[in-house]
C-alpha cells in the first residue's frame, strides 16, 4: 500500500527544495522540452550532466528515485517493444511477420531515454516541493487563463484537496482492511470474480467515510465563509536572488539545446 | 490459551525519511481470563503493540507465541488465529458494512464456515450480551447513535467467540453512563466465558475500577507491568509520561503526606473507605 509513492514529497532544505515552485515548475516544463529538442548523443550527454546535477542538488537519495521509475516500467517496455518492431527501415533481423530494423533500434533507445529523463525529471519538482506549494505555483501560473473565464483558483483548489486527501484516504483504507481481516475476511484468494465481492465490505465504508469527509470539509470551510473567487494568500510566492539564478542557468541550458539542434549536433 | 510476546520491536517504513522506531523490545504474557488495560499516551506505540497480537502487523524483530506456537511461522494459519483472538478497533464505522446490524455481525461468523443459520445465532448471542436493542437488529449499521454503533462492532467481532478479546479505546465518544455500560458487559462476558481481555484505554479510573492487570506505554516500551495499585504508586513518572493516576490516588497520597498512614495503592473508592476508617479506627483507639 505505502509503495505507491511516486514522487512523493521528500523533506530537506536543499537548493531545489527552497526554490520557488514556480520556477521549479518553469525549469521542469523546460527541461522536457529540452530532451525532444535534442536527437543526438552529444546532446543527451548535456542533458544527463544537466539532471545529474539536479539530483545532486537536491540532495535526494538515488536510490528514491530508481524506485520512482519501477512504475513506468510497464509503459516503457511497451514503447520500445513497439518502436523496435515496428519503424520502417534498414532490416536487420526477421522471423515471419516480425522483423527490427536499425532505425527502429535508434528510435527505441532515443524514446526510451527520453520517457527515463521525462519522470525523472518531473518527479524531481514533486520530490522537492509540498503538495501545496505545487497547487500555489500552478495557480499563480495559469492566473492569466482567469481572462476567457476559467476557473483557475478552483481547479487549484481541487487539485490541493484531492492531493491533500490521498493520503488520509489510503490511510483510512489500511485501516477498513485490518479492521476486515481481524473478523476473518480475505482479500487475496479466490477467483477475479470472488475477490470483487470480498472486496465490498472495504468499499462501503471507504466510500461512507469519504462522502463524510467531504461534507464536513464542506461545512467547515462554509462556516468560514468561503464563497471562492478572489483570495489573498496566507504565505504569497516571492521570488529570490536564487530564482533569478535558476532562470539564467534555465535559459542558458535551452538555448545550447536549441543551437545543438540548429548545428545539427 | 496464552498469548506471548517475546522481545517485539515494530519499524514504520524502515529505511525511509519517515522511518519511526514504534515498539522497542516488548515482551509480556497475556493469561487466561485476565483483565488487562493497557494505558498510555497518544503515539505510545499502543494500537500499534495490539495489531501484533492477531497478526495483522508482523513484528519487525522478535516473536509472537500463541500457545506457545509462534503464529509468523510458515504455514500457520493466521486466519484461524484472527477468529481466536478477536480485535476490535476504536471506529465502528471502519467495519460496518452490511445493510443490516444482524447481517453485518454475521460477517465474522460466516467468514469462518459457519453456516447461515448457526451464524445469526450467534451473532444474536452477541448482540445480546453486549445490550443491543432487539428491536434495532434490522436496522441500517449507519443510521445508529455512537453507543449503538460500537455494541454492533463489538458485536461483530464477539459472534466469532474469540478466546482473548481486543477492544482498542472502546469507551472513546461516549457519554459516562454509556461508558460504564459497555465496560460492565465487557466485564460480564469475562466472567461468564472466562476469556481474556485486552482494553486500550486513556482512563486511568476505568481502569482502576476493571482491569486487574496495567500495562503502561511509554515511548514505545513498556514502563510498568504491574497490577492498578501497585502502577498508580509511581504517580510521579506517570505524570512525567503525560499520564496521570487516578484522583483516589491523589487523595491517599496527600492523606500520607499529612500524617494519616493509609494504603497508596487501594485503588477503587471502597478500599480506600475501608483503609481510611480503619487508620481513624486505629488512631482512636490509641488515643483512648
Amino acid at each position: 500500500m505505502r509503495d505507491i509513492t511516486i514522487g512523493q514529497y521528500y523533506p530537506g532544505n536543499s537548493v531545489l527544495h527552497r526554490l520557488d515552485p514556480r520556477t521549479k515548475f518553469v525549469g521542469t516544463l523546460m527541461f522536457i522540452i529540452s530532451i525532444f529538442i535534442f536527437h543526438t548523443i552529444p546532446g543527451y550527454a548535456v542533458a544527463t550532466v544537466f539532471l545529474g546535477a539536479m539530483i545532486l542538488l537536491s540532495g535526494i537519495p538515488f536510490r528514491l528515485i530508481v524506485k520512482g521509475l519501477k512504475a513506468v516500467l510497464v509503459i516503457m517496455l511497451i514503447t520500445v517493444v513497439f518502436n523496435i518492431f515496428l519503424t520502417p527501415g534498414e532490416v536487420l533481423w526477421q522471423w515471419k511477420i516480425l522483423k527490427v530494423t536499425k532505425e527502429g533500434l535508434i528510435l527505441a533507445g532515443k524514446m526510451a531515454i527520453r520517457l527515463i529523463y521525462l519522470v525523472t525529471g518531473s518527479s524531481l519538482m514533486t520530490l522537492t516541493t509540498t503538495p501545496n506549494q505545487l497547487t500555489d505555483g500552478l495557480e499563480d501560473l495559469m492566473a492569466p487563463l482567469n481572462r476567457i473565464r476559467i476557473p483557475v483558483h478552483e481547479i487549484a483548489l481541487m487539485m490541493s484537496i484531492a492531493l491533500r486527501f490521498i493520503p488520509i484516504l489510503m490511510e483510512e483504507t489500511d485501516k477498513i482492511m485490518k479492521a476486515q481481516l481481524a473478523r476473518g475476511a480475505d482479500f487475496e484468494s479466490g477467483s477475479i470474480i470472488r475477490k470483487a465481492k470480498n472486496m465490498i465490505p472495504l468499499l462501503v465504508p471507504l466510500f461512507i467515510s469519504a462522502f463524510r469527509r467531504a461534507n464536513d470539509l464542506a461545512m467547515a470551510m462554509e462556516a468560514r465563509c468561503y464563497h471562492g473567487g478572489s483570495r489573498t494568500q496566507m504565505k504569497p510566492l516571492r521570488y529570490t536572488r536564487l530564482d533569478l539564478a535558476a532562470y539564467l542557468i534555465l535559459i542558458i541550458y535551452l538555448a545550447i539545446a536549441i543551437l545543438f539542434r540548429i548545428f545539427g549536433i | 490459551m496464552s498469548i506471548e510476546l517475546q522481545h517485539v520491536s515494530f519499524i514504520y517504513s524502515p529505511g525511509t525519511a519517515y522511518e519511526l522506531h514504534a515498539l522497542k523490545d516488548i515482551s509480556f504474557t497475556v493469561h487466561d481470563g485476565e483483565f488487562i488495560g493497557i494505558i498510555g499516551h497518544t503515539g505510545s506505540g499502543k494500537s500499534t503493540l495490539i495489531q501484533h497480537l492477531n497478526a495483522l502487523i508482523r513484528p519487525t524483530k522478535g516473536k509472537v507465541l500463541y500457545n506457545g506456537e509462534d503464529i509468523w511461522e510458515e504455514n500457520y494459519d493466521r486466519r484461524a488465529l484472527r477468529s481466536q483472538v478477536g480485535l476490535v478497533f476504536q471506529y465502528p464505522e471502519h467495519q460496518l458494512f452490511e445493510n443490516t446490524v444482524l447481517e453485518d455481525v454475521c460477517f465474522g461468523p460466516l467468514n469462518q464456515g459457519l453456516s447461515k443459520e448457526e451464524a445469526e445465532e450467534r451473532a444474536k448471542k452477541a448482540l445480546a450480551s453486549v445490550g443491543f436493542r432487539e428491536d434495532h437488529y434490522g436496522k441500517s449499521p449507519f443510521e445508529l447513535s455512537g453507543g449503538q454503533k460500537k455494541r454492533a462492532a463489538i458485536a461483530g467481532v464477539l459472534a466469532m467467540d474469540p478466546k482473548i478479546l481486543v477492544l482498542d479505546e472502546p469507551t472513546a465518544g461516549l457519554d459516562p453512563k454509556g461508558r460504564d455500560e459497555i465496560l460492565d458487559q465487557v466485564r460480564a462476558l469475562q466472567e461468564e466465558r472466562g476469556i481474556a481481555v485486552l482494553v486500550v484505554s486513556h482512563s486511568m479510573e476505568d481502569m482502576a475500577r476493571y482491569a486487574g492487570r496495567l500495562i503502561v506505554m511509554d515511548h514505545g516500551a513498556v514502563a510498568f507491568d504491574d497490577v492498578p495499585g501497585n502502577v498508580f504508586a509511581h504517580y510521579e513518572e506517570l505524570e512525567k509520561m503525560g499520564l496521570a493516576a487516578p484522583q483516589l490516588t491523589y487523595v491517599m497520597q496527600t492523606l500520607r503526606a499529612n500524617g494519616l498512614m493509609v494504603d497508596p495503592a487501594a485503588d477503587t473508592v471502597e478500599k480506600a473507605r475501608d483503609s481510611i476508617l480503619a487508620v481513624l479506627k486505629a488512631e482512636r483507639q490509641g488515643v483512648v
